[in-house]
């Protein structure tokens, strides 16, 4: 038998940890990353009686402010990457949810989805929403819907994956090229790219000398509830110190007045 | 059931006298189906709730993002603690030999078949993807005790269905099917078996049920530490409901003796069981304190949570946590220890009553109250109403469980004691105990 050749072996692929980190200070509750996120993940936009509840919103903007004051601040709220001990990912009875070795990102597999909700249950940050209704768009308006995302059916859970099918489409190009790696800046998720003040800086985390990792590392940086001890991937920023001390809160404190963007 | 009639009226048409067992009086066919009636309607409004969620969705419900879990959750948590009252009554009878359990062993066994395949059924209307329940068993999950409640919750139906058959079986007119008697006959061979399974299944998805809370370190309201893996409230929830099945065993014959009009079970059966429960409940309430201290000072402060700050939000006050523990826990367990050695009837029943009524507290706390908490330091507090889907596609399942206890103990013989008892009635007053039930 003639001698098979070899096949090599390619260079494992860099361990990457995508995170973000929110600049609370620059951000103007626009809503830009909410509907940026919404029409790149094919979000539909339910039916009238779809309200805040029941509304599908991969990323919610609060409102918040300080009592007896002014001050207000919008702190936009979306998967958090849990890298640690990641809650929805050890209760999920049928393993739709699974945390990617290789990028950090929490992944959610609607077509495994019993829709039993316990994720939701478990999450802290209550980042996941379940499609009650069937997926609809008014007549028409399917063709703009984008192609590299497959709209979820009724009753299974979603939520952000920090626009996944753009890491894929990224890393296509790379291969293409030649390279397993992705540089810098190639792949964002939308609402980073939709943001017009640019209060999201998103990246590699594990890259000590990517903006991301400096931003996470200075002082003013922040995570909600750390101390549960989840390792959230997205951070948080901002020079005022009534918002930082809000972190350092547990729960809501029962006066604390919210209202939501 | 509704026999109150038989010794009304004169000689009631008994049109399917030929089914019912030997040597007991059961009420008229017309007034049986009188009696089933009003449930037959309420399944079927039942059914067209549940089938208006599995043809459109869950958007029927008031469930939301936030309230996830809501009435069908909490319920099945509930009526699963109380149908505990099989297992438990099982391993007494079967493993530890308690005879005097035989009085209500095969009711027992019916009333957990009804709550556990009713909880089973409801579940199927509250998962998104129902048609995807074989997933968990394709693809499971072992960190989960979700899939851990599933494994254990359908292998325990499963056994509950086959100590159900026998009792079918038993029926005058099918045991005169020989393969049928034959067959009864092996699987009653099989039931110490069968009731050790069951024991050790149910033991494991009761604590399952707790752990699916406990382990939710991203709420700290419901969060517990324990041993190894499994939380505080996995021990919790089996000595829960453990000391909550014998009590709702009580109230359910009690009931099934004021409907039917007969004396069923001995009253030291009532008092065996109401000694059980409340030895079990005197248990969980200092369990339950040791747990909630070690929570307020330790656990919750841990994740940034101060002591007495999940009670802050009305309704949910402080009084929440007093009526679980002092007036549905430790008052019931005394009233039930008391009332076992002496003391008249209805005292057993109110703490039974009450005992039953804690669970159902404790099942609601960790249900809905770990849901309405915000988590997030500037979120808020939330509150939920069930609508009329839900409270509807419950109470069809509630109508399923009456109509085939109603069926089961008109033509099956349901509670041993019952023809015996009936004789001494018969006989005379002076035969009756203090504490039975009857008239």
């Amino acid at each position: 038998m003639a001698a098979q050749a070899k096949i090599p072996t390619p260079p494992p692929q860099k361990q990457r940890r995508y995170g973000m980190v929110i600049d609370l200070d620059r951000c103007t509750g626009c809503g830009a990353c909410m509907t940026a996120c919404a029409v790149e993940n094919n979000v539909p936009s339910g039916p009238p009686e779809a309200d805040e509840r029941k509304g599908i919103n991969l990323m919610r903007v609060f409102t918040v402010r300080e009592r007896n004051s002014r001050r207000t601040a919008f702190i936009p709220i979306l998967c958090m990457q849990c890298g640690d001990r990641t809650p929805c990912e050890t209760v999920c009875p049928q393993q739709a949810v699974e945390v990617d070795p290789l990028t950090g990102i929490v992944e959610q597999m609607p077509q495994r989805c019993l829709g039993c909700r316990y994720c939701m249950a478990a999450c802290p940050y209550q980042a996941r929403t379940f499609n009650w209704w069937d997926p609809a768009w008014p007549a028409g308006m399917e063709t703009t819907l984008n192609p590299g995302v497959a709209p979820r059916m009724r009753g299974v859970v979603e939520k952000c994956d920090l626009c996944h099918s753009r890491l894929h489409a990224a890393e296509d190009r790379a291969a293409a090229e030649g390279r397993r790696d992705l540089n810098p800046g190639e792949y964002v998720p939308a609402c980073v790219e939709a943001c017009p003040t640019q209060a999201i800086v998103f990246g590699d985390l594990a890259d000590k000398a990517s903006e991301v990792s400096r931003l996470a590392a200075q002082p003013e940086s922040f995570r909600w509830l750390e101390r549960l001890g989840t390792g959230p991937k997205v951070y948080y920023r901002t020079r005022r110190r009534w918002v930082r001390d809000l972190a350092r809160q547990g729960g809501a404190a029962p006066n604390q007045e919210v209202t939501r963007g | 059931m509704a026999d109150m009639a038989v010794s009304r009226f004169p000689e009631p048409a008994v049109l399917d006298k030929g089914w019912i067992p030997r040597g007991v009086s059961r009420c008229s066919t017309a007034q049986f189906l009188g009696w089933l009636s009003p449930w037959v309607a309420l399944l079927l409004l039942g059914l067209y709730a549940g089938w208006m969620c599995l043809r459109d969705g869950l958007y029927h419900t008031n469930m939301d993002h936030r309230f996830v879990f809501g009435l069908w959750i909490f319920l099945d948590l509930a009526i699963i603690a109380l149908g505990a009252g099989a297992f438990f009554s099982g391993f007494l009878f079967y493993i530890l030999r308690w005879h005097e359990m035989g009085a209500v062993i095969r009711s027992a066994v019916v009333l957990g078949f009804l709550c556990y395949s009713g909880a089973v059924v409801v579940l199927m209307v509250d998962v998104g993807q129902p048609l995807r329940a074989w997933f968990t068993f394709w693809h499971p999950n072992t960190h989960s005790m979700l899939a851990e409640v599933t494994f254990c919750i359908t292998c325990y139906l499963i056994v509950l269905s086959i100590e159900y058959l026998p009792l079918v079986l038993k029926n005058r007119k099918l045991s005169q099917i020989p393969s049928f008697l034959v067959f009864e006959f092996q699987l009653h061979k099989v039931m110490p078996v069968l009731a050790g399974v069951g024991t050790f299944l149910s033991f494991f998805h009761q604590g399952s049920l707790g752990g699916l809370f406990g382990v939710m370190y991203g709420r700290p309201f419901a969060y517990r530490e324990g041993f190894g893996i499994w939380p505080a409230t996995f021990f919790l929830f089996i000595l829960s409901a453990i000391a909550a099945g014998p009590a709702f065993l009580m109230l359910t014959t009690w009931l099934t003796e004021k409907i039917s009009g007969h004396r069923l079970v001995r009253g030291s059966v009532y008092r065996l069981m109401a000694r059980t429960s409340g030895v079990l409940l005197t248990a969980y309430v200092f369990f339950k304190c040791v747990d909630t201290v070690i929570w307020l000072n330790s656990t919750s402060q841990q994740a940034g949570f101060r002591p007495w700050e999940f009670y802050a939000w009305a309704p949910f006050g402080s009084w929440v946590l007093f009526l679980e523990i002092v007036v549905l826990g430790l008052l019931p367990a005394l009233i039930l220890l008391r009332a076992s050695e002496e003391g008249p009837r209805r005292w057993l029943l109110c703490g039974a009553a009450l005992a039953c009524a804690g669970i159902v507290v404790n099942r609601l706390v960790f249900t809905i109250q770990t849901l309405a908490l915000p988590t997030l330091p500037f979120d808020e507090f939330r509150t939920y109403l069930p609508n009329w889907v839900e409270v509807a596609t419950f109470l069809g399942v509630v109508a399923y469980a009456v109509i085939v206890y109603s069926l089961s103990f008109r033509y099956l013989t349901l509670f041993p004691q019952e023809k015996e008892l009936a004789r001494a009635t018969a006989r005379g007053p002076q035969q009756e105990e203090i504490h039975v039930s009857g008239r």
